[in-house]
């Protein structure tokens, strides 16, 4: 659905997007992720036609882009940085305008407009909505009106960046609920988004962009399976410690005892092993990394942060100070 | 596309109260003349406006003469300024060239709907100014003949013909105008510099043209032609002076179209 060979995009002497080689696939949900700054706009703005690149390919839909916008676009949904719409008009009276600057065609003719705007504005909660313009709109009320103009002519392909920005909870939830629903039907999603909880519950597939670089792309499960360690939290590591030897990868502190990582392939033998010596054992489950690991661990910097590194040597203690600074990123970003 | 710019424009309320706020002068002119019943003498003051004192059937073509200056290319550069840079500032730009709009197609319709608002703006004003020269100023016998700036007279239908080509003339400098607001606005990020861009010109041509030391520009400047409209009222007509103001203008449009397509074809949308 969406192939791109070496996308690139400098502006002056800054490079955006550095040889980017996307691969969604039919049917994906893809989760486009990147600290503020890493170039997911740009890169979606080039697959849009909207900024050309400077080299490199791209081919949305099996067609090359921008070259081929006039058929492409009709088929993509979008929404690119936040909704745009004109103030002084209502939801609706935007809806029918977008509607009417689209072509023609089978999907897009004068007489079955207002039906398509109403359904667009129901799948996304807006069905009730007054004349009031859009002005006095909430900006999670302008967010669905940005979601329901990239559904009106029912896209092959959906292109959100950060379609959730602005809902409470509940939008949210009903949010991720439409466009799973809409993926069942056959819909591809291509999700960009910093928020990394939100991409673990939708997306089959991540792409990672680390200041302009894509450092990862795979299969979600592929890399939320288990490692082959078992994480055991005991109120006596030393003596475990002892007792399990080269096992152990990875011991530190942790309330109420030490955390263990150990290599065993047999948790339920390991746990016999532990509470016979007299360990006495808090927790013991197989090891899984989130999400937030395994991006923290491919991305090392934050575009918008000059300078700024992680200190990851792949442990434990090193992913919990990723995790502090992410939750510094978010609250930046909050503030922005 | 070019329905959907008209829609617009012509749903939008900024538009009517422009319209009307242009509109207003010609109208308080006219009301101070009949009041005071004083016009400035003849051969000073705007054009017409010493004749329509003894015939309110003239007072379009003063009010034309009014406007055309000032009010009406502030509004066309502000309207046109709007064009791109005040859908990029909106945010709807973005939306519109990926519903998808062509680039070209855009900038066609922006020009059309800009040209449309000059024409309404000039109708209104012409419309308005009419009812107004005869009601409040009088209206000679209608098988009298107007009189032109050479002493000869002139029969209606050859005023109203006369009064058609001057509109058309004045529409023509305004579009001069609107490629010139049209250009900046693919140029820069706020409809309020694109609009104070080519306001600034507009300002800039009518002082040069009062310095004599800018002789060797006035030629080409924007503004230098624009009042040759009332040379379409002598007998015979001047010629010269409305042939180069129409070369000229059409100069000017091409090159700033040129520039604005130019510009924004390969543009890079980031806003």
């Amino acid at each position: 659905m969406i192939r791109t060979e070496g996308l690139t995009k400098r502006y002056g002497r800054v490079t955006a997007v550095d040889g980017v080689d996307l691969d969604v696939r039919e049917g994906d949900v893809y989760g486009f992720l990147g600290a503020n700054g890493s170039g997911k706009t740009t890169t979606v703005r080039m697959l849009l036609g909207l900024v050309l690149a400077t080299s490199g390919t791209a081919e949305v839909l099996g067609r090359p882009m921008p070259r081929g916008r006039a058929e492409v676009l009709p088929q993509v949904g979008a929404l690119v940085e936040g909704p745009g719409a004109y103030d002084g008009l209502s939801g609706r009276a935007n809806l029918r305008l977008f509607d009417a600057m689209g072509p023609r065609g089978a999907a897009g003719g004068r007489r079955t407009r207002r039906a398509r705007v109403e359904e667009a504005l129901e799948r996304v909660g807006l069905a009730g909505v007054d004349r009031r313009p859009v002005r006095a709109y909430s900006l999670g009320m302008r967010q669905r009106l940005g979601l329901a103009s990239a559904l009106l002519r029912a896209p092959r392909l959906l292109v959100l960046d950060e379609p959730t920005n602005g809902l409470d909870p509940q939008g949210i939830h009903e949010i991720r609920e439409l466009l799973l629903e809409l993926n069942r039907a056959g819909v591809t999603v291509f999700l960009s988004s910093h928020l990394l909880a939100e991409i673990e519950q939708m997306c089959t597939r991540v792409g990672v962009l680390d200041r302009g670089r894509l450092v990862l792309q795979e299969q979600l499960d592929v890399l939320q399976r288990p490692t082959g360690r078992t994480e055991v939290l005991t109120a006596d590591p030393t003596r475990a410690a002892e007792l399990l030897g080269g096992a152990v990868e990875h011991r530190a502190a942790a309330p109420g005892g030490g955390r263990l990582l150990v290599r065993t392939d047999d948790a339920a033998g390991l746990n016999r092993r532990l509470v016979e010596a007299g360990c006495r054992v808090l927790t013991l489950a197989p090891e899984r990394r989130t999400l937030e690991d395994v991006v923290l661990a491919a991305a090392r910097g934050s575009g918008d942060r000059p300078g700024f590194r992680t200190d990851d040597d792949g442990g434990p203690g090193a992913q919990r100070d990723g995790g502090d600074a992410l939750a510094a990123r978010r609250a930046d970003e909050g503030a922005a | 596309m070019i329905a959907v710019e008209l829609r617009k424009l012509l749903t939008s309320r900024r538009t009517w109260v422009t319209i009307a706020l242009i509109d207003a002068l010609p109208v308080l002119v006219a009301v101070l003349l009949a009041v005071t019943g004083v016009g400035p003498r003849p051969g000073s003051g705007p054009a017409f406006l010493s004749a329509v004192l003894t015939d309110g059937t003239l007072y379009p073509l003063a009010a034309l003469a009014m406007v055309v200056p000032l009010f009406l290319p502030v509004a066309v550069a502000v309207t046109a300024g709007e064009a791109v840079a005040g859908e990029g500032q909106a945010g709807t730009l973005r939306y519109m060239l990926i519903r998808p709009v062509g680039r070209t197609r855009l900038l066609v319709a922006k020009l059309v709907a800009v040209i449309v608002f000059a024409l309404v703006a000039v109708v209104v004003v012409a419309v308005t100014a009419y009812v107004v020269g005869v009601t409040l100023l009088g209206q000679q016998d209608v098988t009298a003949t107007t009189t032109t700036f050479s002493g000869t007279s002139l029969s209606t239908p050859e005023l109203v013909l006369r009064t058609l080509m001057s509109l058309g003339y004045a529409m023509l400098c305004m579009l001069g105008v609107a490629a010139i607001a049209l250009f900046l606005s693919t140029v820069v990020d706020t409809p309020l510099a694109a609009a104070l861009g080519a306001i600034a010109i507009l300002i800039a041509s009518t002082l040069l043209l009062t310095l004599d030391a800018a002789e060797a520009l006035q030629p080409w400047l924007l503004t230098r032609y624009w009042l040759a409209f009332t040379d379409l009222f002598r007998d015979p007509i001047l010629w010269r002076d409305l042939v180069r103001g129409v070369g000229l203008q059409l100069l000017y449009v091409a090159v700033f179209l040129g520039a604005a397509w130019a510009n924004f074809a390969t543009k890079d949308v980031t806003r």
